[in-house]
């Protein structure tokens, strides 16, 4: 425990913001709008539209299940930032289960969406729900293989560690594969870009059809923060953590978590939205045994 | 101190939510009552020092209740508990014996006299769970994959279309004349899967 | 929070668990009851490492079987309600009492 337990929630909510403004920008420079870039402080209108907004009722809705699942995006996005190490400073809890912890509050954002989803009693937020446990059962298998990869080189499940690891050559490079399925995997935590079928525009918004108000403010909040928190990851996980020349440490962590996270934003914005089913027989065909074969090299490397 | 105020809110919340999964009538409040009972006692896990397996426990059990809640809504004729009603049998003796148990049992706990602690917690137990079941536990890892791998098989082939006897998918496609027949061989005919 | 209160703990969530597992209808209901006593199961696992052997793995090792055990009967009791739904639709215990012996 330590100051930065005030800082992480501020962070997160800093990163979202940035990652929202990035995405009004690119959506705005793609309609073709000149001076695109003016357009960054849109997510704060749309924060303030909807906060004055009322809130939509649905006929028989379970409130409980809905206020908790929509409760439940920002604050995974938070406690799973709450192990990532700061740069040079420590992380609010250095956990020596970190990577598991991550893993854990990620998977809460399944039951978030899924209780949004089904909470509001509507047939395009229901299929919406589903249809996050089948990317999720899609994409967690590798994601885990990547996860413990990073586990083994490290030789700890603890982020520290596996910053301390990569001194001499990053995890992006010792294990490529482990890398590009966590991206992979990045976008499907927070149900992003090509994974975005859950919330997808052929179901009206999916699990997010119905909500609106301030429901809808801390879901979306939820989302960018989600993104953020996976992008950040990456950077103890695969980058070498806040190695790097000339600059400190905390300033290589910000600027290589807003490199991994705009590219995140980007790829959203231009690869088509993946069909649940294909994707799930490319995840379980396609992507496991290469991740398994990482795991197998690198742990031959760890021995 | 706070350790001690920490179990008793977890224990009474994980027991509370866990009773509750046999009372609320919405199944999605059923399956989530039982996700609570399990963060709760992932929590008390983390109490006593054992971090990584209560972190395991509540990373496993929101996976699985979530596929719980899938099944639970494919198969409860009243998912939503828009409509109250009981699905209950033998509701009292089921209460009685539980109670009984719960009094044998607490009887046994508060009259045993419980051998003293041997040792102390290791540094790192997360460590010590792995070094016991990569040595001397070896079989007991060996037991568990093997036991995943034969679920994974049973289970695949128990809930798959074709049943146990492999049959052609395409027999079963209803021919054009006689649609009706069909519905009823698909109900009394396919019964080799049970 | 001493192991008697660990071990009341573990015995209040198998009773609970005991009652659905003996008196709910629909399968998946029941399953539920099962889990709850598994849960129970991982509670005492734990208190037993803490408060007796802690220098062992024994009550850890106890816990992670206990987390497997819980995911492998899940996947089996829904595999077979899958095959029984399919096969008669049936997802009620007492409809499937002829399957009893």
């Amino acid at each position: 425990m330590s100051e930065s337990v005030l800082v992480v929630p501020l962070l997160v909510a800093l990163l979202a913001f940035a990652a929202a403004a990035f995405d009004a920008v690119l959506a705005a420079s793609a309609a073709g709008s000149p001076g695109a870039w003016r357009v960054w402080d849109a997510p704060l209108r749309e924060a303030a539209r909807l906060l004055v907004r009322q809130r939509r009722n649905t006929l028989a809705a379970d409130r409980l299940l809905r206020r908790t699942g929509i409760a439940v995006l920002p604050v995974a996005a938070v406690l799973a930032a709450a192990v990532l190490p700061l740069g040079g400073a420590d992380a609010a809890s250095d956990s020596s289960i970190g990577i598991v912890w991550f893993n854990a509050a990620e998977v809460a954002v399944w039951a978030g969406v899924w209780l949004a989803g089904w909470s509001v009693n509507s047939a395009y937020s229901l299929v919406g729900g589903y249809r996050i446990i089948a990317q999720g059962l899609a994409y967690e298998l590798p994601h885990m293989f990547a996860l413990i990869t990073v586990g083994v080189g490290a030789e700890s499940l603890r982020f520290a560690d596996a910053v301390s690891a990569q001194h001499g050559l990053w995890f992006a490079v010792q294990m490529p594969v482990a890398f590009a399925v966590y991206l992979l995997s990045a976008l499907a935590m927070a149900f992003w870009g090509p994974l975005a079928s859950p919330v997808g525009r052929d179901l009206a918004g999916g699990a997010m059809a119905e909500l609106s108000g301030a429901d809808r403010l801390v879901f979306l909040a939820g989302r960018y923060a989600m993104l953020a928190v996976a992008a950040a990851a990456t950077v103890p996980l695969f980058l070498g953590g806040g190695a790097g020349p000339l600059l400190p440490a905390w300033l290589w962590t910000l600027v290589k978590t807003l490199a991994v996270l705009a590219a995140l934003v980007w790829a959203g914005h231009r690869v088509p939205v993946l069909r649940m089913d294909r994707f799930m027989g490319f995840a379980w065909t396609v992507l496991i045994p290469p991740t398994l074969l990482q795991l197998l090299v690198t742990s031959l490397i760890a021995l | 101190m706070w350790r001690d105020a920490a179990f008793w809110i977890l224990a009474v919340l994980s027991v509370g939510t866990g009773a509750a999964v046999f009372v609320v009538d919405s199944m999605a409040r059923a399956t989530f009552a039982l996700l609570a009972s399990f963060l709760c006692v992932g929590a008390v896990l983390l109490l006593i020092d054992l971090h990584y397996l209560g972190v395991l426990v509540v990373l496993m059990m929101i996976m699985e209740m979530l596929v719980m809640a899938v099944f639970m809504i494919m198969y409860m004729m009243n998912p939503a508990g828009l409509m109250p009603m009981t699905m209950v049998h033998n509701h009292r003796n089921a209460l009685g014996i539980s109670a009984g148990v719960f009094v044998l049992l607490a009887g046994g706990i508060l009259t045993v006299r419980w051998p003293h602690r041997e040792g102390a917690p290791p540094a790192d137990p997360t460590r010590a769970l792995g070094e016991a079941l990569m040595g001397p536990k070896m079989l007991v890892m060996m037991v568990i994959g093997l036991a995943i791998l034969a679920t994974m098989i049973a289970s695949v082939v128990l809930a798959t279309h074709r049943g146990r006897y492999d049959q052609d998918e395409h027999e079963h496609e209803p021919q054009p004349q006689d649609a009706h027949e069909h519905h009823a061989h698909e109900h009394h005919g396919h019964g080799g899967a049970a | 929070m001493n192991l008697e209160t660990f071990l009341l703990l573990a015995a209040a969530l198998f009773a609970v668990g005991l009652y659905g597992a003996l008196s709910q209808q629909s399968v998946v209901m029941l399953m539920m009851g099962l889990e709850l006593m598994v849960n129970g199961l991982v509670v005492a696992g734990g208190a037993f490492w803490f408060y007796v052997a802690p220098g062992s793995a024994d009550g850890q090792v106890l816990v992670l079987v206990a987390v497997t055990v819980m995911a492998l009967e899940m996947a089996m009791g829904f595999a077979v309600v899958t095959a029984l739904f399919r096969a008669r639709d049936v997802d009620v215990t007492d409809d499937a009492s002829d399957l009893k012996g």
